[in-house]
């Protein structure tokens, strides 16, 4: 399978890629490490007329420690984080589910920024960061803006990103090195989740969130609640699909995605508070 | 477009296509056939190269993402008569039943070891999750790969 024709523009920093965004409008579109779009490509579900890579922004690959937060470049592969020394020490959570994204050959060229401006429900990490209250920076010709996880995925595919925008870097609040536990149930390694359930300790309150159950990925906020009114893990994750719709596909049933999600954040409530 | 870059140590330039796939450049422009496709779409592992040492599935790269870089394909990892270490286990330890799956299996293992030297059965088996065997050969495959990384 081979994609549609277009036209290919590499850009060397984050302003060529926003020039090129500005230039070419909507038939652009930005590729990073092209672990998600280019299989869209192959099959013809994406076709934009203009690519433009900015796989080689390398000052956009980093993890640093800003002081209160981890400030994470948007183009910071998931090997990257995986082997990240600081991110394993003061957000262990973000490197433990790095990696569990896809395959060793899926990490080594897939990005953090790519993963959330795809903006994919039954990614990995945007679940993740919603549930550390992360905030996404992007830079637009008007300048440089913050985005706060909780608004910023919008619908299936669908992010607060502007069509000219660059998501530039993410930055996390520091949880600690545990009190975390991910709980991924597919078929194959490089398969998404047919459903996922992260349950992650931080600033003392226990963030629970849900991946491939809804259009976005989301908060499980009657297990949040449930556990903030005492409740014990079987109990919170006795509502783990409360308020979600869950789709349907050759994977499984929205009946079966719900059982699946108490099921799994019984086993992440559990495990979380095990782990050191 | 034209994309310059080094195959097995060889510097190469080709006209291309933007959307020439790495795999496409390496078997029809290079004439490098040892790397298959096999389901296309970045599932299977078949078509696992190493770019500067690191596995990738070149049926989801395009040929301009690896331009500068440095691609290593199973022709130029060893020879007939001087396999490469990991080539030599397989053949040693049958680690290959119809071979469509060996040419993916063994360039991720070469790479799973230059990360994990000496890994365990469990970092070996998790190591090569995203390459399949239809044959279901796989016990052969991670003895192979653990005689090779010297650590049975």
């Amino acid at each position: 399978m081979i994609p549609a024709a277009f036209e290919y523009v590499r850009a060397s920093s984050a302003d060529e890629a926003l020039a090129a965004l500005v230039e070419h409008g909507d038939d652009a579109k930005l590729l990073a490490g092209g672990m998600s779009l280019l299989p869209l490509m192959k099959l013809r579900l994406a076709t934009p007329a203009v690519l433009v890579d900015v796989g080689r922004v390398d000052d956009l690959s980093y993890v640093r420690d800003a002081g209160g937060h981890l400030a994470i470049g948007a183009l910071t592969r998931h090997r990257d984080l995986e082997t990240s020394e600081l991110l394993a020490e003061a957000c262990g959570v973000l490197r433990g589910v790095a990696a569990e994204v896809g395959d060793n050959q899926v990490r080594h060229r897939g990005t953090i920024g790519g993963s959330v401006a795809h903006g994919d429900p039954a990614s990995d990490l945007p679940a993740v960061l919603l549930a550390l209250d992360a905030t996404f920076v992007a830079r637009g010709p008007g300048g440089q803006r913050e985005l706060p996880a909780a608004s910023f995925f919008e619908g299936f595919l669908e992010t607060a990103l502007g069509a000219d925008e660059l998501l530039v870097e993410i930055r996390v609040p520091k949880s600690g090195p545990g009190g975390w536990s991910y709980q991924k149930f597919n078929r194959r390694a490089q398969d998404w989740a047919i459903v996922g359930a992260l349950a992650a300790r931080a600033d003392d309150t226990m963030r629970v969130a849900l991946v491939n159950m809804g259009s976005t990925p989301l908060r499980a906020t009657a297990v949040e609640s449930a556990l903030t009114s005492g409740s014990t893990a079987a109990e919170a994750a006795a509502h783990a699909a409360d308020g979600t719709e869950p789709p349907a596909d050759l994977n499984a049933t929205p009946e079966y995605r719900e059982h699946l999600a108490r099921v799994l954040v019984r086993r992440a409530l559990e495990h979380a508070v095990e782990a050191p | 477009m034209e994309v310059a870059l080094t195959v097995n140590g060889a510097e190469r330039r080709h006209d291309v296509e933007p959307r020439t796939l790495l795999v496409q450049l390496l078997r029809e422009q290079c004439r490098l056939t040892g790397t298959k496709v096999g389901c296309d779409t970045s599932s299977c592992g078949a078509c696992t190269v190493l770019v500067d040492g690191e596995s990738v599935k070149s049926c989801t790269m395009l040929a301009a993402q690896a331009d500068g870089r440095a691609v290593t394909t199973i022709e130029g990892l060893g020879t007939p008569d001087s396999p490469h270490a990991v080539q030599a286990a397989f053949r040693e330890h049958h680690g290959l039943q119809c071979g469509f799956c060996t040419a993916g299996m063994v360039m991720a293992a070469v790479s799973l070891l230059d990360e994990i030297p000496s890994p365990t059965e469990a970092d070996v088996r998790l190591g090569l999750e995203g390459n399949l065997c239809r044959c279901t050969g796989y016990q052969n495959i991670v003895r192979a790969v653990l005689a090779a990384s010297g650590s049975t």
